[in-house]
C-alpha cells in the first residue's frame, strides 16, 4: 500500500492599492487604531453605496494574467450572504459565477537537487477573483468574556482569491507553490504578500488516494484547513493531515462522500489540526448579483494597456538571465528568487563589469551574506549596483585580484566607509592606500624573482627534481614584496626563471 | 434623526447628506422636516410605520396610500408645497394618485440612490411630489443627475424640464394597454382613465390601444424581485454596529435574531422571509432566476410599446383611498393595489401621476401617465396638457382653512 497526497490551495491575496476596493479609504495597514480607517460605505450605513475602484481592478487583472488565467470579457459582482460581526453589510461583495477570470496555471521549477533530472510542474488554476475583505473581530482570550471587539480600517481592503486544482502533491511543493506565487505578486508590485500583516492568507484542501496492494485507489475525505498563517505552517498543517488521515481511514474506512467535508484549524503550538464547528447551517450564502454595482465589459484596449505595462515574469527572467549571463538555472534562481529588485541589482552589476559569472558569484554570495548579517533589504545595501559593477570591472579589466577585490569590498561595508554614500572614487583611494593595484612594472617583479630565488636554493632544487608544488612559498614571498601582482603571473615568471637556470 | 419609520432605526443619526439632499441644500432649499411611510418603504398605506398613523387629507378614515404617504399627505395638506419620495413599486404615484397630489418616478438611474435607505436596489428611484406638474418638473431638475457615488446613475445631462413644461406636444401618441382595464378595476377609476384619454383626444393626440402581454406577471415578479433584494439589503440592520440591538440575548446567534426580532414590524420581516426563501440553494432558478427573466420580457414589452406610441395611459391605483385597517390583514389585496405601477419599476420607465377627478365619495382619482426611459421632459410636457384643461390640481382637501 502506498499513498498520494492531494493538495489544492485556496489563497486570498490583498491587492496594493492606496484605497479600498469600493470606496475612498485608504487600505494602510493600522490595527493600533481601529476603525480610524472607515467612511459610510464601508461601515454599511444605510444609503451608502459602493463603487468599483479602478486600480484595484487593473492589478486584479495584472495578477490573472500573471497566473496565466483567461480574462472575461464580462464579469460581475454578487453577493456572498452570511451574519458575522467583522461583516458590517451582512454581506460580502465577491465573485459568485463569473469571475473575472478563469482557467490558469502557475509553473514549479525543478528543486536544485533535481536539476537535470526534475521536470517542471505545472499547477493549474481554477480561477481567480475579485472581491472585498472582512474586518477583524478580537475576542478576549484571558476567560474574563469582555466583549468581543470589531475593527473595520480592514473592511473593504481588495483581495484576490486564487483557487489553485488539487494538482499539489506534497506539503514541500504546496510550499513551494506558495513561494512561487508570492515572488510573482511581489515581482508585479500587485501585493507585499505580508503574511504578518493578513496580506496573503490561506485555506489549504488535502486528501489522500490510498493505492492499495490489490490496485484499488481509494479517496479519502476532503479537509479544508483554515487560515494558516506562514507557509511553514501550511507545510506542517498537511504533513500532521497525511498522517491523520491515513490513520483514520485505518480507523474507520471512511472515504470521500461518506462525511461531509469537514473543516479544521491549525494550533501551530502544538503542531496539530483540530475540528473546527461545522458551518453546515451557514453553508448557503445565498448568492446573487449586486444590483448596487454594475458589471465590467472588459475592452482588449484595455487588456492590453494592461499587458504592455507587466514587467517580466519570475520565470521568463530566470530563463533569460541563465541564458544572457551564461548562468546555471540555480544561480538564476537564487538572483530571480530574491525578488524584483534583487534582479535588477544583479543584472546592473553584471552589465557594468562585463562578467556574468563573476556578477553572480558576488551577488549570490558576498552581497547576499552581508544584507543578510546586516538585516537589510537589497535595497538598504549601501554597496549600490553601480559601485560593486565598478569593483569588479576591474577585476575583469585585471586591474586587481579578486581576493583585493575582496578586501576592498570588506572595507567599502566597514564602519568608517558605510556611514557615508559609497562612490567608485572610493574604491581608487583604498586600492591606492592598501597598494592593491596590480604591478604590470615586470622590472620590480622580475628583481623581486631574483631575490626569492637566491635565497632559497632548496626550494629551487626541490622544484627543479620535479616537485611542481614546491614553488608556493616563493610566489607567496614575492606577493609580499611586490603587493599587487598578479600571483599566476608570478607564478610563471619563477618557473621560467627557475627553468632558465 | 433618520428611523425609516422602523424601530431598528429609532435613535439613529445620519452622518452625512443624501445626493438629493445635497442638491436641494445647493439649491437653498428651505427643508421643513421629514414624514412618515411605510416601514423601510414596505407597504401601501403607510399603516407600516413603527411610529404613527398617517390620514388621508381628503377623508381622515382613509390612507394616503404608500410607502410615501406622509410625503403625499404634507402635499395634499398645503403643508409644503413639495417633498420628495421613493418608488420601489408605486410609492410615490400610487398615493399621489389617492391624496389628488403630483407624483413622478424618474427613469432608474436618473437621480442617485446615494444616500437613500434601500429596500430594493434595482427598483428603488427618488422623485417628486407636488401640487402640479410645473412643481414636479423644478423638484425634478434639483435633484436629477450624475452622481459618482452610485454606481447605477446614469451621466446624461439633465434638460430644463420646468423650461419646456408648458409646450404642448405636437402629433402625441398615447397608448392604452387593454390589460390595464381588467376585472378589479373600479368602475370610477375606470371612468377617470378613459375621460383623460378624450381630453387628450380633444386636443389633438392620437389614442391607440396597445397591449403589455407581461402585464399580468408584474405583480408576482415584483413580489420575488423586491423582497430578494431587501432581504439583503435589510441584512446590516443586526444590532451589532448601529440600530437597536436586544437589551438581552445569550449568545452572538442569539443577539441577532433577537434584534431583529425585535427591530423590524411584521411587513419587514414577511419580505424578509419571502426574499430568504427565493434565494436560497434549490429555490434560486425556479424564483428568482425565472423572475428575472420575466422582468426581461415586461421590459420588452415596454420598448415595444413605445415603438408605435409615445405615452401610456393608465390608471394608478385600482380603486380610490381605502380605509386604514382595511387591508392590513389582507396582505395579498395590499400587494394588488400597487398592479398598475409595479411594471413601471420592473422595466425602470418613468412614471408620474396626476390628479383626474374625484369618486362620488368625493376621493381623489388619479391618472398614471408611463414613457420611455429618460422621457421623463415628454411626459412632464404631455401631463402638463391635461393638468392645463383640468382643474382636479386646484382643488384642496375639505376643513382646510387656507389663510393668505
Amino acid at each position: 500500500m502506498h499513498t498520494t497526497t492531494i493538495i489544492g490551495l485556496e489563497v486570498h491575496v490583498q491587492l496594493q492599492t492606496k484605497t479600498k476596493v469600493f470606496c475612498g479609504c485608504t487600505t494602510a495597514f493600522n490595527p493600533t487604531q481601529p476603525n480610524v480607517q472607515t467612511c459610510p460605505v464601508c461601515l454599511g450605513l444605510p444609503g451608502s453605496l459602493p463603487v468599483l475602484n479602478r486600480e484595484a481592478f487593473t492589478l486584479a487583472v495584472k495578477t490573472a494574467m500573471a497566473l496565466n488565467c483567461a480574462i472575461s470579457p464580462y464579469t460581475k459582482w454578487d453577493r456572498k450572504q452570511y451574519y458575522y460581526p467583522d461583516l458590517p453589510k451582512g454581506y460580502q461583495i465577491s465573485q459568485y459565477d463569473l469571475p473575472f477570470s478563469e482557467d490558469g496555471f502557475v509553473e514549479l521549477e525543478p528543486l536544485e537537487t533535481e536539476v537535470g533530472t526534475g521536470e517542471t510542474r505545472r499547477i493549474g488554476i481554477i480561477r481567480a477573483h475579485l472581491e472585498e475583505d472582512a474586518g477583524k473581530n478580537t475576542h478576549d482570550d484571558s476567560g474574563r468574556k469582555a466583549d468581543s471587539q470589531v475593527d473595520l480600517n480592514r473592511a473593504g481592503t481588495p483581495l484576490v482569491e486564487i483557487v489553485s486544482q488539487p494538482d499539489l502533491r506534497s506539503p514541500s511543493e504546496a510550499r513551494r507553490y506558495l513561494e512561487e506565487l508570492k515572488l510573482l505578486l511581489t515581482y508585479l508590485g500587485v501585493s507585499d504578500c505580508n503574511m504578518q500583516e493578513g496580506s496573503l492568507r490561506c485555506d489549504a484542501n488535502v486528501n489522500l488516494h490510498i493505492h492499495t496492494d490489490d490496485g484499488h485507489k481509494i479517496p479519502t475525505p476532503i479537509v479544508e484547513v483554515k487560515n494558516l498563517n506562514s507557509f511553514r505552517n501550511v507545510e506542517l498543517a498537511i504533513e500532521y493531515e497525511e498522517k491523520r488521515q491515513l490513520e483514520q481511514w485505518k480507523k474507520t474506512g471512511q472515504k470521500i462522500g461518506d462525511v461531509a467535508k469537514e473543516t479544521r484549524g491549525f494550533d501551530a503550538a502544538r503542531g496539530v489540526t483540530f475540528a473546527q464547528r461545522g458551518k453546515e447551517e451557514a453553508s448557503d450564502y445565498r448568492y446573487f448579483p449586486d444590483p448596487d454595482l454594475v458589471p465590467v465589459i472588459v475592452s482588449e484596449e484595455f487588456l492590453e494597456g494592461i499587458r504592455s505595462s507587466l514587467c517580466e515574469f519570475p520565470a521568463d527572467r530566470r530563463k533569460r538571465l541563465a541564458a544572457a549571463y551564461q548562468l546555471s538555472t540555480y544561480d538564476a534562481s537564487v538572483i530571480v528568487g530574491q525578488g524584483l529588485e534583487f534582479a535588477e541589482y544583479y543584472e546592473e552589476v553584471a552589465k557594468l563589469c562585463g562578467d556574468g559569472k563573476q556578477a553572480s558569484n558576488w551577488v549570490t554570495q558576498d552581497v547576499l551574506r552581508e544584507m543578510n548579517e546586516r538585516n537589510q533589504t537589497i535595497a538598504q545595501f549601501p554597496l549600490r549596483a553601480a559601485v560593486l559593477g565598478n569593483l569588479l570591472g576591474r577585476i575583469t579589466s585585471k586591474q586587481i585580484t579578486i581576493k583585493s577585490a575582496r578586501e576592498v569590498f570588506a572595507t567599502l561595508l566597514s564602519e568608517t566607509h558605510a556611514r557615508q554614500v559609497l562612490s567608485s572614487h572610493q574604491i581608487d583611494q583604498i586600492i591606492a592606500e592598501k597598494g592593491l593595484a596590480l604591478v604590470t612594472d615586470t622590472g620590480a617583479i622580475e628583481q623581486a624573482i631574483a631575490d626569492v630565488v637566491a635565497k632559497n636554493p632548496k626550494i629551487v632544487a626541490d622544484f627543479k627534481g620535479g616537485k611542481q608544488g614546491a614553488i608556493g612559498p616563493l610566489v607567496g614571498q614575492v606577493m609580499k614584496a611586490v603587493k599587487g601582482a598578479d600571483p599566476a603571473v608570478v607564478r610563471n615568471l619563477i618557473a621560467e626563471k627557475i627553468n632558465s637556470m | 434623526m433618520t428611523t425609516c419609520a422602523s424601530r431598528m432605526l429609532e435613535k439613529f443619526v445620519a452622518p452625512y447628506d443624501a445626493h438629493v439632499i445635497e442638491r436641494l441644500r445647493a439649491a437653498d432649499a428651505v427643508l421643513l422636516g421629514k414624514t412618515n411611510m411605510d416601514e423601510f418603504a414596505m407597504g401601501s398605506s403607510t399603516e407600516n410605520s413603527a411610529y404613527q398613523i398617517t390620514r388621508n387629507p381628503w377623508d381622515l378614515e382613509r390612507t394616503p396610500g404608500g410607502s410615501s404617504g406622509g410625503s403625499a399627505a404634507a402635499v395634499s395638506a398645503l403643508m409644503a408645497p413639495l417633498s420628495l419620495g421613493s418608488d420601489t413599486g408605486g410609492s410615490i404615484r400610487q398615493p399621489a394618485g389617492l391624496c389628488g397630489v403630483v407624483g413622478m418616478k424618474p427613469t432608474y438611474g436618473r437621480v442617485s440612490r446615494f444616500g437613500l435607505i434601500a429596500y430594493a436596489s434595482s427598483l428603488d428611484q427618488i422623485g417628486p411630489f407636488a401640487r402640479d406638474v410645473k412643481g414636479a418638473a423644478l423638484l425634478l431638475e434639483a435633484i436629477a443627475g450624475h452622481d459618482g457615488r452610485d454606481s447605477t446613475s446614469v451621466p446624461h445631462d439633465v434638460p430644463h424640464y420646468s423650461q419646456t413644461v408648458d409646450h404642448p406636444l405636437e402629433g402625441l401618441k398615447i397608448g392604452y394597454a387593454k390589460e390595464h382595464f381588467a376585472p378589479g378595476l373600479d368602475p370610477e377609476v375606470e371612468r377617470s382613465v378613459k375621460d383623460a384619454l378624450n381630453i387628450y383626444k380633444k386636443l389633438g393626440a392620437t389614442i391607440q390601444e396597445i397591449s403589455l402581454p407581461h402585464q399580468k406577471y408584474a405583480v408576482a415578479v415584483y413580489y420575488l424581485v423586491a423582497p430578494s433584494e431587501a432581504s439583503s439589503n435589510l441584512a446590516r440592520y443586526d444590532g451589532v454596529h448601529y440600530g437597536h440591538r436586544a437589551a438581552q440575548f445569550d449568545s452572538m446567534v442569539d443577539m441577532y435574531s433577537a434584534s431583529r426580532g425585535e427591530g423590524f414590524g411584521s411587513e419587514v420581516k414577511r419580505r424578509i422571509m419571502l426574499g430568504t426563501y427565493a434565494l436560497s440553494a434549490g429555490y434560486y432558478d425556479a424564483y428568482y432566476l425565472k423572475a428575472l427573466k420575466v422582468r426581461r420580457l415586461i421590459r420588452n414589452d415596454f420598448d415595444e410599446a413605445f415603438g408605435e406610441v409615445d405615452i401610456i395611459a393608465t390608471p394608478v391605483n385600482p380603486t380610490p383611498a381605502f380605509k386604514i385597517g382595511e387591508l392590513v390583514n389582507d396582505p395579498l389585496a395590499m400587494y394588488l393595489s400597487d398592479i398598475y405601477t409595479i411594471s413601471a419599476n420592473l422595466a425602470g420607465i418613468p412614471g408620474i401621476s396626476v390628479p383626474a377627478g374625484f369618486s362620488s365619495g368625493g376621493l381623489p382619482l388619479g391618472l398614471q401617465l408611463l414613457g420611455a426611459p429618460f422621457a421623463e421632459g415628454k411626459l412632464l410636457r404631455a401631463a402638463r396638457m391635461f393638468e392645463r384643461e383640468t382643474d382636479w390640481h386646484t382643488r384642496i382637501p375639505p376643513n382646510m382653512v387656507v389663510t393668505k
